[in-house]
């Protein structure tokens, strides 16, 4: 019978053996066609200019440097409000909080906020920092709405982070007569450090890229100055990516420089990401 | 003030710090029902819902998502077609064929493809997979609800490949050595029981990558097409509840009718994602169980 055969079952997992290594292959494809075609349009725009200089003539000339400053403030704003708040949420569950239903309904509250819809957040960011609390459309309001999307994954790091820090630490500094703050301040949280670090530089990447809870509550397609307060709207670069290609009024001018910002946003983004990796990979080895 | 006060008062400040994310929540909530209910009663609950008109500019203007929510449920229905079957064998692959050393390389890279932002997706699919399509198909627009799902399709990949990933490793060893030791080929060993052990860390992974199918919005904004009627079939443009939240925001008035039928779009969303995250919620803990065998 062929089921007991074991050369024919032999055979069998070679062939779908070799089926799934070639799903894995589509999956790297997929990614390098996507980077390629990005770089290839928008490699050929970059320029000195294109990077430092304000758009011209309606967005039709130009560079990309108030877009570009723009999610510049808006990363630093969005980790200025959640980086503590992660922090602190993730300091409280994981050396403070006894294990039981209050941690639970914390941590369902953790993975449905990360579930949210991206657009959601926009709303409502509209309905409390916009309209509830006057911000207006505004650095302001897009920051703490950005904020609020980054911080699952921000909490998440962080108690990741924590949780690896050995047992023997915390018991060494207690049995030191240092209180349960003193030992998480001065022992816990500088070995956690580099976790809690990748953790924060994924949500830059993250906000960087985020162009749905902002449109409501930061961003503008065109400005002509660059944002002297908090309470001024914003050019971005991913909104402005979107804003060329969808209304943009003259396409064959307007077009080339959303592929050259996409190749920037792009850029920064796997940069970005290739920090917290190198970071994760130098933290497990000197764990070990 | 000595110590224990002090201890307690730190206590109590982390403790609001952590409820951070449920209040968030429950702002969400809050803000959503305060916009978006009161179209529920002009409109009527049903009539909003299974309405099969969505004219919100016009006089009388129609308020029927049924054309939004059909629009998105086909779109990720079609994009699980494609990244199930694509993201489960991959992640197979991953966690049990290829050589460990490589593994440490090839994962952060797919975890790359969950880096890329989400207009960025946007741009390749309009200009590069929308003529593709239109062009083998012969279409008028290559932007449609088919273009929209293979994009959405590809963006749910590392989430499936990555979760569904840990939940294969983490079936305990001695159950992969019992198979081999019995005789079972590797593939055996894996189709007849890691796999069955795994299902339910596979299936928390398959919700959250229809969670993020379902709420994502710009790469649909771009390219799904934008026709608001009730779909007629995947080679058509469609609008989905996001793409429409995003595209006529920005220009209704704020607390009309449409400004709340946004809203009302909005409360249907997070409803849907929610309870996906709840089941994904309640298969993980299953999964956890299951392993570790309490």
């Amino acid at each position: 019978m062929k089921e007991t055969n074991i050369d024919y079952r032999h055979l069998k997992q070679k062939v779908i053996f070799s089926l799934l290594g070639i799903t894995l292959c589509v999956v790297l494809l997929i990614l390098a066609v996507i980077i390629y075609f990005v770089v290839k349009r928008g490699i050929g725009v970059i320029s000195w200019e294109f990077i430092t200089a304000m758009p011209k003539n309606g967005m039709t000339e130009g560079g990309i440097w108030p877009a570009l400053l723009g999610t510049f403030y808006l990363v630093i704003g969005a980790i200025i409000f959640s980086t503590p708040l992660g922090v602190f949420a993730a300091i409280y569950m994981t050396e403070y909080a006894k294990k039981g239903r209050l941690v639970s309904i914390i941590r369902i509250g953790v993975n449905n906020l990360a579930g949210v819809p991206s657009v959601v957040f926009g709303l409502f960011g509209l309905g409390i920092f916009v309209k509830l609390l006057g911000f207006g459309v505004s650095l302001l309001s897009g920051s703490l709405t950005l904020a609020i999307v980054i911080l699952p994954t921000i909490i998440r790091a962080s108690e990741e982070a924590i949780i690896t820090v050995p047992d023997e630490y915390r018991n060494a500094s207690l049995a030191l007569g240092a209180t349960n703050w003193q030992t998480v301040k001065n022992v816990v949280l500088p070995n956690a450090m580099p976790g809690i670090l990748t953790g924060v530089i994924l949500g830059i990447g993250r906000v960087a890229g985020e162009t749905a809870p902002i449109i409501f509550t930061a961003a503008t397609f065109f400005t002509m100055r660059l944002p002297s307060s908090v309470f001024d709207e914003v050019m971005v670069l991913p909104y402005n990516i979107y804003a060329l290609v969808t209304a943009g009024t003259f396409p064959s001018k307007q077009i080339p420089i959303a592929y050259g910002t996409a190749f920037v946003l792009l850029l920064l983004v796997l940069l970005i990401n290739l920090v917290a990796v190198g970071l994760r990979l130098k933290f497990s080895q000197n764990k070990r | 003030m000595d110590w224990k006060t002090k201890e307690k008062i730190i206590k109590y400040i982390l403790l609001i710090f952590a409820m951070s994310s449920i209040m968030f929540l429950i702002g969400i909530v809050i803000v959503l029902f305060r916009e978006g209910l009161p179209i529920f009663y002009k409109i009527g609950i049903i009539d909003f819902l299974f309405g099969q008109e969505w004219y919100p500019t016009y006089d009388p203007a129609s308020f029927g998502i049924l054309p939004l929510i059909s629009a998105s449920v086909l779109v990720t229905l079609g994009a699980m077609i494609f990244a199930v079957p694509i993201g489960l064998s991959t992640s197979v692959f991953i966690s049990y064929i290829m050589p460990k050393s490589i593994k440490n390389f090839i994962k952060p890279i797919i975890e790359l493809l969950a880096g890329i932002p989400s207009v960025i997706y946007g741009l390749f699919g309009m200009k590069i997979l929308g003529p593709f399509l239109k062009d083998i198909f012969g279409l008028p627009t290559g932007l449609t609800a088919l273009t929209a799902s293979i994009m959405l399709g590809i963006m749910a990949l590392p989430t499936i490949i990555s979760l569904s990933e840990d939940a294969i490793t983490s079936v305990p060893k001695k159950f992969r050595d019992a198979s081999l030791a019995l005789g079972g080929t590797r593939w055996e060993t894996i189709s007849k029981v890691i796999l069955p052990t795994a299902s339910s860390g596979i299936v928390t992974s398959i919700m959250l990558g229809m969670g993020r199918a379902i709420g994502e919005t710009m790469t649909v904004l771009m390219v799904a097409g934008g026709a608001s009627a009730m779909p007629e079939g995947i080679l058509k443009p469609v609008r989905t509840m996001t793409a429409t939240i995003a595209a006529e925001m920005g220009e209704t008035p704020v607390g009309s009718n449409h400004y709340q039928a946004l809203f009302g779009i909005a409360i249907v969303l997070f409803i849907i994602t929610l309870s996906f995250n709840i089941i994904a919620d309640l298969t993980r803990k299953r999964f956890y169980k299951k392993v570790s065998g309490k």
